[in-house]
């Protein structure tokens, strides 16, 4: 675990949080008798400032809705989120957001999608684009700054959605599989690649997968989730984060591999 | 008009013989097109100078005619009279058209009012529509101009509607989750999304403003490219006659042209970004 995830302060505390929804017709079989689907219940989780936790599950397990929770995108029907201390009702400047489907506009530039959260907060064209050059660097697209989305591949614009969620400098970075869309190639490339991101930057991050070996690589903790209703299952501190940065083959360290033979498993008895 | 040209590939018959006669025009389409167009004329020019001039002209005659009513002023003072109104009427459906498109998108109580009129006023045909406005509205320019946009309009309002309802949930969830607020969601991230529906709704509402520029002054007949239409042919001088219809075509070709450009400058993102999903 970094030293920073070891201190004791806490960035995200959600507090016996429960979230229904209205089901479709089509699904009634996930629904109870009111017609209502739960996805998450009473489920309680704190991430420490620093640190780099993962939301892992099958896909319908309530993970996605948890971030878009903590994201003040959606509102909890029960329990609360604290984000830095304070309950979360909506968005927050310094939470940003890495999509799935990596979120651009079509109709902007490189520069221009990374800039569009600075735009929002009224900073000046040139002070912007001065940071975003920065960030462009970081995420290594120097150069394809006037490039269109569509003239990307999508290991690229996620970098473009990834360097547009740091520009704010946030506390917190909520990622939705962010990494989910791209081959598997790519998918890893990335994953070094932000990691030294986030090492530079020492930003909480809270990151949603459905990829087992990935939450153990990538993070210091993860949480599995079982499915339908939405509950923590258990909460695995991963055998290999203090040398993510270091080996190029941690998948292949034992304790690597029986951590994932043991979500696998944990997973494996929820279906 | 972009026409792609086929690459010359060297077509093989059957029996291993190198390509044909038929083969080499077929990959030639502009080289068929010119040649029919200049056939057609030549044929046009000596069957017409046959036939009885006050039924039928043929070019030749038509570009004296042209030069004429160009030279006495006929033919400017007309284009102007035509010009006025159609800039004017254009000008009031592209802003009223995006504007009531805007409301009743946005607007739930306005969308449901004024829905069935939009529907009604766009399905029955606008020309019907023409003596009744001219009873209203007169013969000059306010009555020109009212023509053009109760028929110009309706595709850009049609269009800026669909286009702000076609934004997808989750380019407005970039918006809510970077903390932009409603009408900072509107102009950077609705509007600029339905910008390539308004460009399509104007490029339509741009070939029926011609049409109802014309229309309307046939009616009035006095003024404008209409009014010597009308005027030629009351007179039997076909050959002048031909000169506005001329002028008109030529006019609608351009404009439409121009906005046709302008359209795919603006909507690029949106082809490329299709283009690249069917891949």
């Amino acid at each position: 675990m970094s030293e920073v995830a070891a201190a004791n302060d806490v960035m995200v505390t959600v507090s016996n949080v429960s979230k229904r929804f209205k089901v479709r017709e089509t699904e009634t079989s996930s629904a109870d008798d009111s017609g209502m689907m739960t996805a998450l219940d009473d489920v309680s989780l704190e991430v420490k400032t620093g640190e780099f936790l993962s939301l892992l599950g099958p896909s319908g397990c309530g993970k996605t809705t948890l971030l878009r929770l903590v994201a003040g995108l959606l509102e909890a029907d029960g329990g609360e989120i604290q984000v830095a201390g304070t309950p979360v009702y909506e968005p927050r400047k310094d939470a940003c957001m890495v999509f799935q489907d990596f979120g651009l506009l079509p109709w902007r530039t490189v520069l221009d999608n990374i800039c569009f959260p600075l735009e929002i907060d009224g900073v000046s064209k040139s002070e912007r684009e001065g940071v975003a050059e920065q960030y462009l660097e970081l995420v290594g697209l120097q150069g394809f700054e006037g490039h269109f989305p569509h003239e990307l591949s999508g290991g690229m614009q996620q970098r473009v959605g990834i360097a547009r969620a740091l520009m704010r400098k946030p506390i917190l970075l909520l990622m939705d599989e962010p990494f989910g869309a791209l081959d598997a190639q790519t998918r890893e490339q990335l994953q070094e690649d932000f990691l030294e991101i986030w090492q530079s930057l020492k930003t909480t991050v809270l990151f949603v997968t459905h990829s087992i070996d990935e939450s153990l690589v990538v993070s210091d903790r993860v949480v599995v989730f079982t499915a339908r209703p939405g509950k923590i299952k258990k909460i695995i501190v991963s055998p290999v984060a203090g040398d993510r940065m270091a080996s190029d083959d941690v998948r292949s360290n034992p304790e690597f591999v029986s951590a994932r033979a043991e979500i696998r498993s944990m997973l494996r008895s929820e279906r | 008009m972009a026409v792609t040209e086929k690459t010359v590939t060297p077509a093989i018959s059957r029996s291993g013989e190198p390509a044909t006669i038929s083969d080499y025009f077929k990959a030639r389409p502009n080289m068929i097109r010119v040649v029919a167009v200049i056939a057609f004329f030549i044929f046009w020019e000596f069957a017409g100078r046959e036939g009885n001039e006050l039924f039928m002209s043929y070019p030749s005659a038509i570009i004296v005619a042209a030069w004429i009513i160009t030279a006495d002023g006929t033919l400017i003072e007309a284009f102007s009279a035509s010009m006025i109104p159609f800039a004017i009427g254009m000008v009031i459906s592209i802003v009223g058209g995006i504007a009531f498109g805007v409301v009743m998108a946005r607007v739930w109580l306005f969308e449901y009012i004024v829905d069935p009129y939009v529907n009604a006023l766009y399905a029955i045909p606008r020309l019907a529509l023409v003596p009744l406005i001219t009873l209203i509205a007169g013969l000059q320019v306010g009555g020109k101009v009212t023509i053009i946009v109760s028929i110009a309009i309706f595709p850009i309002i049609i269009n800026t509607y669909a286009g702000m309802k076609d934004v997808r949930g989750n380019l407005l969830e970039i918006g809510q989750a970077f903390c932009a607020n409603e009408r900072q969601i509107f102009f950077k991230i609705v509007l600029p999304y339905a910008i390539p529906f308004i460009m399509a709704g104007i490029r339509l509402a741009v070939g029926l403003a011609i049409i109802g520029m014309v229309v309307a002054e046939l009616f009035t007949a006095v003024t404008g490219l209409g009014g010597l239409i009308v005027r030629y042919a009351n007179a039997f001088a076909t050959d002048r006659l031909f000169v506005p219809i001329v002028l008109v075509a030529i006019m609608g070709v351009l404009i439409t042209q121009t906005v046709q450009f302008i359209e795919y400058r603006l909507s690029k993102w949106r082809v490329l970004e299709r283009q690249r999903r069917d891949q």
